[in-house]
This record gives C-alpha cells, structure tokens and sequence, in this order.
C-alpha cells in the first residue's frame, strides 16, 4: 500500500500536529532547554572568539601565535577531547540499557581523557607564563588566554559534573531524573568539542599564520 | 594581608550629608519593614508561601514588586539629576558635586534598565504566560525561583554600593578606557560589573525557561498561530535574551579580567581595543532594546483588543512583525556609535537597517488603530495608557529614525536630543506599557480591581509630565547641550531645564497617584471584588480561571481549536445550540515542590559579590563553595514534587463555578 494514501486516509483531526498536542513529556522539555542553554553558552564563546579575531595582531611587541603554538601538544590534547567524547557516547549506550558497571568504566575513561587534556593544556600555560607570555604582555595574549582558558573551565566544570553525577547513579541508580541530567550531560559534553573544534581551527591554525 | 580586602571604616561615605541621609532612609525602611514583619509573625508564612515559592504567578508578582522599588529609587535619582541642572547654570556650582552627580546618573541608568524595566517586564511574562498558555507553571519551576533571587541580589548589592563605597561613575554602559582601573580605580565599575553579572545569569536562565516554556509546553490544540500576541512576543523577547545576554556576560566578564588581572582587552596600553567594548557592548544593548519593548506591544495588543470587543485585527501581520524585529534587532548595533569613525558604507548600512525597523512598528501601530476603529472602546485606565503609547511610542519612533541618519547623527550623537529620544521610547513604549499591563492584570493577581479613578489620574499626571521634561530636552539637544552635565555656562539653556525639572514634578504627583490608587485598592477591596475570575469580559485563557488562580492555574486542561479561545467558548456557551457542558472529572495534579534552593543560592551570590567587590578572596571562595553545596543539595533531594488531591481540586473548582453562576 502507498504510504501517501495510508496518511490520507486519517481523518485529519485524529492526529493533531505535533505543535498542538499539548505540554511535551518532561524529558523532551528538559533536553529541548538543555540545547537553548547550549546555544546561548555558543553566543557566549562567540564574544571571546571575535576578540581574538580582533586582538590576534594586538601583540604590543611580544610573541606572536607563531612563535609560541606547539600544534604536536596541541594535537594530543585535541585527541583527548574528541576520544573522550566517543566515550561518553558509549557511556550514554550504557545508561540506556542500564548497564551500570559499563556506565561506570566509560565514565572513568572520560573522566581520565578529559582531565589529560586539562593537564596538557595547564602545562601550555605553565610553559607559556615561564616564557614570559603572559596574559598581561599584550592584547593578543590577554584574548588567547581568556578564551582557551573558558573552554579550559567549561571541561574543569564537566568532569566536577560528571563526578557528580556517578555519585548520584550510585546512590539513587538510574531514576528518571539522574537519566535526563546524564542526557544533559553527554549534550554538554559533545558541545565543548565542537567548540574546541572551532577553537583549534581558529586560535591554534589561524592564529599561528605568519 | 588584610582579612577584608579593601573593607575599612573610610569607604563608609560619612562626610556627605546627602549620601548619609538617603543610607539612613534606605536602612530605616528595610529595617522597619523586617521588623513590622517578624513582630507580626508573618516570618514563616513570608519564607513558606513566598520566599521558597516555584510558583510563576508568585515569581512574577515578587519580581514586579522589585521592580516597583527599583522604580522609587531610579526616579529619585531622576529628581536629582534635573534639579541639580535647573539650578546649575552660568557659574553656579549646584548643590551636587561632580563625582556624586556622576554616580547618581550611572546608577539611574543601570537601576532602571536592569533592575526596573528587566524585572518588571519578566515579571509580567511570568505571571501572564503559562496562564495564556493554559498550563499549570512554566518547564523549569525551581531554575525560575533561581532567577528571581538572583536579579534580587544583583539589585542588593547595586543599592549597598550608595552606603559602602561607591558606584561607577561611568554612565550606565561603563565605556573603557574610562571603566578601565586606572582611570576608575575605585569600587564603583566593580558594583556595576559584579552586579550586572549576578544579574545576568539570571535572566539568561529566565530566557532559556520560556522559550522552553513557549515552545514546548503549550494547552493542547494551541498551535503558534493560536497564541495570544502576548505569548508571541514574550517569545521573541526570550529568544533576544538568550542570544543577547551571554555577550553582555562575555563582555562584561574581559572588562573584568583587564580590571583584576591585569588583562589588555580594553586597556590603552598593551594593544588593547577599547572600541572593541562599545561594539560588544551595543550587540547586547540593542536587543536589550527590543527585550523591553516587545513585551510591552504584546500587552498594548491584549489590551486593545480586549477593551475593544474585537479580535487583533491583523493577527499574522503582527506575528510576523514581532519576528522580523526580532532579527532586525541584531543588525543595528551601530548606530549607538557612528561617531566611531567606521567608514560611509558601514555607517550607511547600518542607518538604513535602523530605519527598516520603523516598518514592521508602523505595522503594528496601524494594526492597533485598526482593531480600535469600529470597535467598541472602553476607556478604561489601560486603554488611556496604551492610547497614550501610541501617539508618544510614534514622536520617540520619528525622532530615531532621523537620528539614524548618520550626518545627523553626528551632530546629536551624546547630546540631550538623544536622553529624550530613548526615554521617549523606553517611558512611552515599556513604562507605558507596563503600567497598562499592571492595571490590566493586577485582578487577575489579587482578585480585585484596581482604583480607576486613581488610575486615570496616575496617567495624566505622567502622560503631561512625561511631555513637560523630555520635549525640552529635544530643544536642549539642537542648542547643543550635551548629556551626563554637572553643570554649564550657558544660561540659554536654563529655563529649559527648569521647565524639564517641573515636568518631571508632574511626572512625581503621577508616581504618588499610583501608590495612593494602591492604597486606596487594597482599602476598598471588598468593592472592588470580582468572583467571576473575568472582570473585563477578556479573550484569552488567564481570564478563564479563578482570580487569583489557585496553585494549579488549570483544574483541567483546556482545550484549545481557535485564537481567542475564551472569548469563542463564552459566545458559544452563550448561543443557544451550544454544545452541553461535560461533567467535570477531577484528577490529582503533580506540583513542583516548594525549595529554599533559589533564596539560598541568591545569598551566596551576594556573598561571593560583595568579597569579589572588595577583594576578600576567602569570603568569595567560601561563596562560591556555599553556591555549590546548595546545587548539590538540590540535586540529590529526593522528592521533586507532590501531589495535589483530586478532591481539594475538586472543591475548589465546584466553588469559583458556584461563585461564577449568577
């Protein structure tokens, strides 16, 4: 049979569109503002982003992205995030079908890739502040480490959330709302690499042409 | 080092007797009104029904409480600031010193923007929404007590800032390099900053709750094209604050950075791009802009077509108008700033995007004039406020658009043409409104009407007020005053701005008719009593329930097949084939519970403000740490919500039914 007709056949107020068929279940309300909060945190990095594009050349003198990236470490610290978010997605398999040891293992292993990339990339800094690059020598240094370093908060803000969380499947197992703030969680998490993505492209490529 | 920071006796400002006397004032009140309330023993039902309430409808009244305070100190300030210029002429000094008179216009700015017009709009889209709507509460009940008590802390620490130390004295939108430490070393941009940020998050969640709200949480049948305008613009006011307010956070939070470590965003030296700020700036305050005022069509258009008898003419058109201005609202940031000196086509672009805006306004004006004609108008005291909009909204409109034109521009750029121009928008599109939305709602709140002939009064003395203090300082502006003048020699200027400060005089005996009309409501209540939850024959479902609603807004759900849907369900009840009512079938109701999360947390914040203010990095950090054990508290408790009993819906419901039959 032709789905088209299937369809036509319907009587049209059997099936009311989907914007008149009421208050949506909690767990879609509570993903769906997770993604407008999602949204408004990739306007907020959006400021940081122009002022580096702006200040990129600011470098008052001082060393410029050319000389200072080390794109090798910068490589394995990306490699991190982006493994540590394949893990987190198999982590959200695992709550699905409710798998709690499995839960628990991916978890780790986000916890650890993630924290490996915050150390590599206080290690940057560290380097970098050694070398007297430091925030306050010049514009350009004062929009590189703001922005990186918010990204830097947003992963250290994660992995506090995620430790949170494993405590709280621990306690109270996979309730209704620990599920939906795991969902929110694995959404967050996804949210900080694409962001890093842009992050690479645009401060660690772009910012260390000659 | 010191264990408070910068904290000593000498930032108390002792020595200005004008500052001492409104900090007494200030603490009197408060003190008074705290101790009338635990004397009274109103403490536990304060904390129980109010404070730790997640109801909307309670949100909503306490931020419009708020807002009606920040609305008596804003306009103090205002007081201030005319009669310091009527008297400051030639040689005169006036009775205000420079760095006095350059916080009190700071902060009449930042108060009334932030912690009046923010609070008062939300306030009015909290308590109305999910009514429109026709649900029980809005998708994130506790994150809204958050947001509530956090605007409140970012306005405790902005009215402390008036006893301990000081406030910017930069102008409300704190430009660098002149916000930058070495130019404002004091404490008074960090209130600004702190408080703005406190603010901020707040609001943010507040946007991400309705549009959640607004498009996820909707009666059933209430398709977009069903919503009440109001909902509609609501919408689009919440969509421009979660894409405009991070940037303010950003921007704020690098103004931050340069001051407190030392970074070069803004800075002169280091490279630094202070004009970088004004761009980032205006991203958000332009938006800002429409947050406020969309809101305010959305309730000129309720009121209007309800005092009318007749449906909004032009529906889509005015969906449509509120979504283009919507986005039209973040390409016309430039325009606050064409003196920057970016070149013609730039200047130009951005003058003809202002101008573009003018359509879809001119749309909804017409479209407002148009449900008015052929209907029957009731002249009720929203009604005159909203006809009082629409001739001043169309003077602020026209004077915008000309100063669009940048060659003009640059001759009214930071002149007084340009103060009366956005307080002929901001006073007659959202003050206006507001008031009109006050009136219009306020028996939906509390069950009675208020006062009209007060009413009427309040909105003369404003409407007249409004037009004796702000047409002169058009006249000001062409002579060439400039803004934000301590004092100035030429005496031509002077009788304008005697004539501005009468106005504004006017504008006073307009403020102490509302409270009088307050007053004199709550005396005369039982007059002014309705029962039947629809005082003003309305058209959308707020008025189908019981006023004021009971927790649960909705007994049952109402279904929704038209626009308009209450006012079609009375004719049809009406007409004599309409269809039989069905028995009412009660069933119990989930509710959110009641939680000390957003009060607590609000503490906190002001905790970690005030330290962060005066460099007590022990108290921030123990802020900080209190804001986040009370998240976890929150996030491990274990009942979320409880349940409502069929049988005391059920009893209440047969009641207002009862009450409404005649």
């Amino acid at each position: 049979m032709n789905v088209a007709v299937a369809i036509h056949d319907i009587q049209r107020d059997a099936l009311p569109s989907a914007s008149e068929a009421g208050p949506a279940p909690k767990r879609i309300v509570v993903a769906y503002g997770f993604w407008i909060f999602l949204l408004s945190d990739i306007v907020m990095f959006s400021a940081p982003f122009a002022a580096y594009a702006v200040l990129v050349r600011a470098t008052a003198g001082g060393p410029t992205g050319a000389q200072l990236f080390n794109q090798v470490s910068v490589a394995i610290e990306t490699t991190c995030l982006l493994a540590s978010s394949y893990t987190c997605g198999l982590m959200s398999l695992a709550v699905g079908s409710r798998r709690r040891a499995a839960t628990y293992f991916f978890a780790v292993v986000t916890f650890v890739l993630g924290a490996a990339f915050l150390a590599l990339e206080m290690r940057e800094f560290a380097d970098m502040i050694a070398r007297g690059a430091t925030p306050q020598r010049s514009a350009f240094l004062s929009s590189f480490f703001a922005l990186v370093g918010c990204h830097g908060m947003h992963v250290a803000g994660g992995l506090i959330w995620l430790a949170v969380m494993m405590a709280q499947v621990a306690l109270k197992g996979f309730r209704a709302n620990v599920e939906r703030r795991l969902f929110c969680f694995a959404l967050f998490w996804h949210a900080l690499d694409i962001i890093w993505v842009a992050l690479f492209t645009v401060v660690y490529l772009m910012g260390a042409l000659p | 080092m010191n264990l408070l920071g910068k904290l000593d006796w000498s930032v108390v400002p002792f020595d200005q007797p004008i500052v001492m006397f409104a900090t007494a004032l200030m603490v009197l009140t408060v003190v008074f009104v705290l101790g009338w309330t635990a004397f009274k023993g109103y403490v536990p039902y304060l904390w129980r029904e109010w404070l730790t309430s997640v109801d909307h409808k309670r949100i909503g009244v306490m931020y419009i409480v708020l807002a009606l305070i920040m609305l008596l100190r804003g306009f103090t300030d205002a007081i201030m600031m005319r009669a310091q210029q009527a008297v400051a002429a030639g040689g005169a000094q006036g009775y205000l010193p420079p760095e006095h008179f350059d916080q009190i216009f700071s902060a009449h700015g930042t108060i009334m923007i932030f912690f009046m017009a923010m609070p008062f709009v939300i306030g009015v889209m909290n308590f109305v929404v999910p009514l429109q709507l026709g649900v029980r509460d809005m998708a994130f009940p506790t994150l809204n007590s958050v947001a509530l008590w956090l605007t409140a802390s970012g306005i405790l620490l902005t009215n402390v800032s008036l006893a301990v130390g000081e406030f910017a004295k930069t102008g409300w939108v704190a430009y660098p390099p002149l916000s930058e430490l070495q130019f404002s070393p004091g404490v008074g941009v960090d209130y600004y900053l702190w408080a703005l940020q406190i603010s901020g998050v707040g609001t943010l969640m507040t946007g991400i709750n309705f549009v959640a709200t607004i498009l996820k949480t909707r009666a059933p049948g209430m398709g977009y094209m069903r919503m009440p305008v109001f909902c509609w613009t609501a919408l689009a006011s919440n969509l421009l604050i979660v894409a405009a307010f991070p940037v303010l956070t950003a921007t704020l939070a690098m103004l931050l950075l340069d001051r407190y470590l030392g970074f070069h965003f803004f800075s002169v030296d280091g490279q630094g791009n202070p004009m970088m700020y004004v761009n980032l700036f205006w991203v958000w305050g332009h938006p800002e802009v429409y947050i406020l005022v969309l809101p305010a069509f959305g309730i000129f258009s309720e009121v209007i077509a309800t005092f009318s008898s007749k449906p909004l003419f032009g529906y889509r058109s005015m969906v449509a108008a509120t979504m283009v201005i919507c986005v039209l609202s973040f390409l016309v940031w430039l325009h606050h700033f064409f003196t920057m000196g970016a070149s013609a086509d730039v200047n130009g672009f951005f003058g003809v995007m202002t101008m573009v805006i003018a359509v879809p306004t001119g749309v909804k004006v017409f479209n407002w004039l148009f449900t008015m004609y052929g209907g029957r108008v009731r002249f009720t005291v929203p009604v005159l406020w909203s006809i009082g909009f629409m001739v001043t909204f169309v003077i602020g409109g026209m004077t915008g658009v000309l100063m669009a034109v940048p060659p003009a521009d640059f001759q009214l750029h930071n002149s007084l043409f340009l103060v009366a121009h956005f307080h002929n928008v901001i006073i007659g599109g959202v003050v206006f409104g507001l008031l009109a939305g006050f009136n219009y709602w306020f028996p939906k709140a509390f069950g009675f009407t208020l006062d009209e002939r007060w009413g009427k009064r309040a909105f003369w003395c404003w409407f007249i007020g409004f037009y004796l203090a702000f047409m002169p300082l058009y006249v000001l502006g062409l002579l060439g005053m400039t803004r934000r003048m301590q004092h100035y020699d030429n005496v031509d200027w002077q009788p304008w701005l005697v004539l501005a400060a009468v106005g504004v005089a006017v504008i006073l005996a307009g403020i102490v008719c509302q409270v009088v009309q307050l007053v004199v409501s709550i005396r005369d209540r039982a007059q002014l009593r309705d029962v039947t939850g629809d005082p003003w024959n309305g058209r959308t479902l707020e008025w189908s329930t019981a006023s004021p609603p009971p927790a649960w807004n909705f007994a049952l759900l109402p279904r929704v097949a038209e626009r308009d849907t209450y006012w079609v369900r009375k004719k049809l009840a009406h007409a004599k084939d309409g269809p039989p009512t069905p028995p009412r079938e009660y069933e119990p109701i989930e509710m959110p519970k009641n939680s000390a999360t957003g009060f607590v947390t609000a503490f906190f914040a002001v905790v970690t403000g005030f330290a962060l203010i005066w460099h007590i990095w022990w108290m921030a950090a123990l802020g900080v740490f209190g804001a986040f054990v009370t998240l976890l508290v929150f996030a491990f408790r274990d009942r979320e919500e409880f349940e409502m009993a069929a049988d005391k819906i059920a009893q209440f419901d047969r009641g207002h039914q009862a009450e409404v039959a005649p």
